[in-house]
């Protein structure tokens, strides 16, 4: 019996190489010959392969890659074309947007251009991909929970790199491309905005954030300890007693009182992933277009507290120098 | 457990090793609350850190001091524009000191010319007349930054002819020409930030040009603030160059959850306002205006160490908070220098436009 106690899959049962069901009249042939690797199969799956590319995923490739290069070439650029500059500082490079002078018009390339067009690229290559789960999602016969949980992440993405600049009428508010540049930003644009902490819909994207790795573990957990008992193959789990189902959902009954079923938890998990993004958005959205700095909306709405005054506060300076 | 496992646990113990050992830095870290329970406004450091700092803080030993007797300096000498109210004993204490303080090596002679010491023909005379009105005009009019304690030579110079720790104007380093993209004087790795992506220029803006350090907006809703987060990330650059200089964190001045509220700031943050424009005075009105001299000695006098006196950009090497801080919040670990050497506090003629303080 198969043991699934360890990190790894102990056991891999392995058949003939399988392509998939028939595709559907119109469809692009699968591309690849199916391999199997062992190393994979600890992870998941030992069969690797065929892939379904069609002309959609081609596409959202080649844009893709564009925008790859766009960015990649603009940092190589930065450190004047040394190899080895670019590798040690490769975390800290970007690709940056317009300064605020050029507001909504299109700067030139080196002023930002470049930056628009890698967005661009990047964007339709992303939607593109977008339609291709979409595409495959319905081809299978599956539902499209893959494909909106996916625009979930999309909409948070437009938001900070176009429809959130749109409305404050500069791309200069939107996101570098670089490892560190977006995280700097992203620090920078909470000093900017009053703490975004205060924000109550950053809280919420907190709350489904942590709530989704909660989530996640207990399920997780749930499901890999009662692994002895067979607990991923669920089809003839959930109407027999004493099946490692019931005992999942015993085990939160009892530590809980109440507990989910095995279609429930999934419902719960994707939403709870789909709403951190969702909310995250509306935060990022109402962030200077509605409100420009979040600690003294906090203040304005009973939500950040006073505290006592320990040392003596001194006034602004500036207002006392004039 | 197979041999793989066994192999990959150890390669990932090491790296979590090496990211421990390499990021962190290794305790004791002791913090001071110094805010109300609850708001992290606090002072962190690392004892194990403080003796070598306060050893390389240290005062020199102090020349003896003498009496305001006998002829005024400006009555027994020639050409002594600044310090004539001096007895010449006095006078000639102050000559030593500055030369211990400043160029220890190359002694009297790095700034007079021996056969005629009233002759200012070697250029870095003008300039040490400059820099002493300048160490008046601080102490004089910048009490709100450096309060009784002071400054002399010394707090900058610290034996060396061209201060350690200066900066000059940098639009980075050579980058790929052409039409590719410029980043905004940010994303390069940059020791004056901290290591960050974070602009790596924030001095000429803040410190030597007079642009003002707001980029929060006073009310809650949307109220004309042209100010974006470019602008609030030269802010947060300038920020980590304080932190760096003055050996604390960002809560020994704010309040975290509201940096730019007065009320809720430690008295320190209005040291450092002060400080800021104290800065600007020093770099606007006493550094800037002897860029000429310096272009016409671009590596010093010819007794002096060959260093390049002035930035790639010909401007001159400018002042910042580490100029004077080197690593302590209070630079010289807080000892009044200025104290055992009253004849820096009796130069009235400081010649500059009044200090502005916005």
């Amino acid at each position: 019996m198969a043991e699934y106690q360890n990190i790894f899959t102990r056991v891999q049962v392995r058949g003939p190489a399988y392509a998939g069901v028939p595709l559907a009249r119109g469809s692009s042939p699968r591309d690849g010959k199916p391999n199997f690797a062992y190393i994979l199969g600890w992870l998941g799956d030992a069969q690797v392969g065929p892939i379904y590319l069609g002309w959609l995923g081609i596409i959202s490739l080649i844009f893709g890659f564009a925008a790859f290069e766009i960015i990649g070439l603009n940092m190589l650029a930065s450190v004047n074309w040394d190899p080895v500059q670019f590798i040690r500082q490769l975390p800290w490079l970007a690709l940056e947007p317009p300064s605020p002078a050029y507001g909504l018009q299109i700067p030139p390339l080196a002023e930002g251009g470049w930056w628009l067009l890698a967005g661009l690229f990047l964007t339709v290559s992303i939607l593109l991909w977008w339609a291709r789960t979409y595409r495959r999602a319905r081809q299978l016969g599956l539902g499209s929970h893959v494909p909106w949980a996916f625009a979930a992440a999309i909409w948070l993405y437009l938001v900070l790199g176009f429809i959130r600049p749109l409305l404050m009428g500069s791309w200069s508010e939107a996101v570098p491309f670089g490892i560190f540049p977006h995280l700097d930003w992203t620090a920078a644009f909470s000093l900017r905005y009053g703490n975004l902490f205060y924000n109550p819909f950053h809280m919420l994207s907190i709350v489904f954030l942590y709530g989704s790795t909660l989530l996640f573990a207990m399920h997780g957990a749930t499901i890999l300890a009662a692994g002895r008992f067979g607990a991923e193959r669920e089809v003839e789990q959930v109407i027999d007693r004493g099946t490692a189902h019931e005992r999942c959902a015993i085990f939160w009954r009892w530590t809980m009182g109440f507990n989910a079923t095995f279609e429930s938890v999934h419902r719960w998990a994707w939403w709870f992933a789909v709403l951190c993004p969702l909310t995250g958005g509306i935060g990022i959205l109402l962030t200077g277009t509605v409100v420009d700095n979040w600690y003294l909306w906090g203040v304005k709405h009973g939500i950040a507290p006073a505290y006592p005054e320990v040392f003596r506060a001194m006034p602004d300076p500036l207002l006392g120098a004039r | 457990m197979s041999f793989s496992l066994k192999l990959g646990a150890v390669l990932a113990g090491l790296l979590g090793l090496a990211v421990i050992l390499f990021t962190f830095e290794r305790p004791p870290v002791e913090t001071v609350q110094t805010g109300f329970r609850g708001v992290a406004l606090g002072n962190i450091a690392n004892p194990r850190l403080q003796p070598a700092l306060a050893a390389a803080n240290q005062l020199p030993p102090m020349i003896p001091r003498v009496p305001s007797v006998g002829p005024r300096a400006g009555q027994a000498y020639r050409n002594v524009q600044v310090l004539g109210e001096l007895g010449v004993a006095e006078f000639a204490r102050t000559m030593a000191a500055m030369t211990a303080w400043v160029s220890p090596e190359q002694g009297c002679n790095y700034c007079h010319n021996p056969a005629n010491m009233a002759s200012d023909e070697i250029y870095t005379k003008v300039v040490a007349r400059r820099m002493l009105q300048m160490v008046a005009r601080i102490n004089a009019e910048w009490k709100p930054h450096v309060l009784e304690t002071g400054v002399t030579c010394y707090t900058c110079h610290r034996g060396n002819p061209v201060p350690l720790n200066v900066w000059s104007e940098n639009t980075g380093p050579m980058r790929g020409e052409g039409f590719s993209a410029s980043s905004n004087g940010q994303n390069l790795a940059s020791p004056v930030v901290g290591d960050s992506s974070l602009p790596y220029d924030p001095f000429s803006r803040y410190l030597d040009q007079a642009v003002n350090i707001r980029v929060q907006t006073p009310d809650p809703l949307p109220a004309g603030n042209s100010q974006g987060i470019k602008d609030a990330e030269f802010t947060y650059g300038l920020m980590m160059h304080f932190s760096q200089a003055l050996g604390v964190n960002c809560t020994t001045c704010h309040n975290s959850r509201a940096f730019s509220a007065w009320d809720q700031s430690a008295p320190q943050r209005t040291n450092a306002w002060h400080g800021i424009r104290m800065v600007r005075d020093i770099n606007h009105n006493f550094i800037d205006p002897l860029q000429p001299l310096w272009a016409a000695n671009p590596n010093g006098p010819p007794g002096g160490p060959q260093r390049a006196r002035l930035g790639p950009h010909e401007d001159p090497l400018k002042v910042n908070c580490t100029t004077c801080h080197q690593g302590v919040n209070k630079p010289l670990n807080g000892v009044s220098m200025l104290r055992d050497y009253p004849e820096l506090g009796r130069i009235t003629n400081i010649d500059a436009p009044p200090p502005i303080r916005q």
